[in-house]
Order: structure tokens, then C-alpha cells, then sequence
């Protein structure tokens, strides 16, 4: 199972602010290990965030996408203790949910 | 003559709708469950990419800002975000023009979320990124190059 996601959510001004950091390798398929192999990919494809259970994002990643990826978006209203939750799915069926109130 | 005209007129309009259609069949099954869209991200070249997103040849538009370095020195993580002005945006895509498959992240945006999305790629070389933007149902896209130092691929 991967390490939890950090998530911070701030709302101002009517707008939260949602900056979220993954643990993830996101291995690009392309890359080889000191004996010559080809690492196999594994990476992050799909990305759904929510406030009080309405879709906010909904991202696709591709390999490209840095090892432990950092995603940052704004979404309209948000109130402070609202609760932010993201979700993601890898390549490999893995997948991990956290949740952070809105600050 | 007249007539034949009519028909090809006829026929014409026949094929506009049945390509609707199609188009529509082919972004409904994306819409409905966010699924991973395969074809788009092993697509490989920009041209391809571009296709199996639907967007064709996207028009630039000085709506469409990339927020990125001009000099990236380290590949692996370059910072890139995309925001736009534009009205009723759909979704945002990052493409890097020379990594093995260009397709970088879709973003999605629902009603009341801003286009406005910040992450981090990584880029094999020094290439151009394209920040394509479906607003309104058009594409319309940026442009930016950025020089890589050191490759993020591979290393």
C-alpha cells in the first residue's frame, strides 16, 4: 500500500485552493535497472477529487507525470471543515483515498 | 445541374450528421466514466495525440497561458500549470511534443472548478509543451519551450 497523499485545502475569498502531494514511483516503462531489464511501468492513471461528495477534478496522468506527483487546482466555494477527498488508481489496480478539511 | 447539386448538397449534409454522431459516440464512453484514455496516452506523436483526443488541428489562442520556466534544469520535475480566461472550459491537456508518448495529463475541470491546474512532468529533452484547452466544445491550444538540462527519462 502506497504512503498517504498530503493534501492542503485553503479556502479564500469564496475559492478553495487544493495543492495535493502523491507517494508514488510513476515508473515510465522506459527505463532500464543496472542488470539491463526494463523497469516495468507503474504510474498513476487516474485522479478524482471531490468536495462534500460533488466531482471537483477528475484528471488522467500518463507516465510523464513526476515521480511523486504534485497537483494543485481551485474550485468555487468550500467552506472552512469541508471535507476534500482524493482518490487515485495506478497501472497495476493500486489505489489510495485521503481526505483533508478544508482550512 | 441543378438537381445533381442538390444531391451532393444532400449527401454532404448526410455525412455532417453521421460524423456528429461518431464524435459523439466517441467522446461519450470518456465522459461517462473518466476512464483512462489509452489510445490518447500510447499515441505517441503530437499529430496522433491530437487526433485521439478529438481535437484535430487546435487553433493557438492568446486566451491559453502556460505557467512554466523557460530553463528547466533538472528533467524529471518541471514544473508546468495551464490557465486560461476562456468561458465554459471542458478540459485541460499538457503535451510535451518530444517524449516517447506526448500526452502528459488530461484534467477534466467540472462546472465551478477553475482553469486553472498546476503539476509537475517530467521531460526527456528540450522540447515545445502544448497546453490544450477544450472550452465551449472548441480546442484551442499554447504553446511553450522549454530547455531541459538534464533528461527526466531514462536517467
Amino acid at each position: 500500500m502506497a504512503n498517504p497523499m498530503k493534501i492542503r485545502a485553503a479556502s479564500k475569498d469564496g475559492v478553495t485552493e487544493v495543492k495535493v502531494l502523491m507517494s508514488h514511483e510513476m515508473e515510465t516503462g522506459q527505463r532500464k535497472d543496472a542488470s539491463g531489464n526494463l523497469v516495468p511501468a507503474h504510474f498513476i492513471t487516474e485522479l478524482q477529487a471531490t468536495w462534500n461528495g460533488k466531482p471537483v477534478l477528475d484528471a488522467q496522468f500518463g507516465p510523464a507525470v513526476s515521480k511523486n506527483p504534485y497537483l494543485a487546482f481551485k474550485f468555487k466555494g468550500g467552506e472552512k471543515g469541508d471535507k476534500v477527498v482524493i482518490s487515485w488508481k495506478d497501472n497495476k489496480g493500486d489505489s489510495r483515498t485521503d481526505e483533508a478539511a478544508i482550512s | 445541374m441543378i438537381k445533381q447539386r442538390r444531391d451532393v448538397l444532400k449527401t454532404g449534409s448526410g455525412l455532417g450528421v453521421l460524423g456528429l454522431l461518431a464524435a459523439a459516440g466517441v467522446l461519450k464512453p470518456e465522459q461517462a466514466l473518466a476512464a483512462w484514455n489509452e489510445s490518447a496516452f500510447k499515441a505517441g506523436t503530437l499529430e496522433k495525440t491530437f487526433a485521439a483526443l478529438g481535437a484535430g488541428k487546435p487553433a493557438s489562442s492568446g486566451d491559453v497561458s502556460i505557467i512554466a520556466p523557460d530553463i528547466a534544469e533538472n528533467g524529471a520535475v518541471v514544473p508546468i500549470g495551464v490557465s486560461t480566461s476562456l468561458p465554459k472550459v471542458e478540459s485541460i491537456s499538457i503535451l510535451i511534443e518530444k517524449n516517447p508518448d506526448s500526452l502528459a495529463a488530461v484534467f477534466k475541470l467540472p462546472e465551478g472548478t477553475e482553469a486553472n491546474v498546476q503539476t509537475r512532468c517530467k521531460m526527456g529533452q528540450t522540447s515545445n509543451v502544448y497546453a490544450l484547452v477544450k472550452a465551449d466544445g472548441k480546442f484551442l491550444m499554447a504553446v511553450k519551450e522549454i530547455k531541459v538540462t538534464l533528461g527526466g527519462c531514462g536517467g
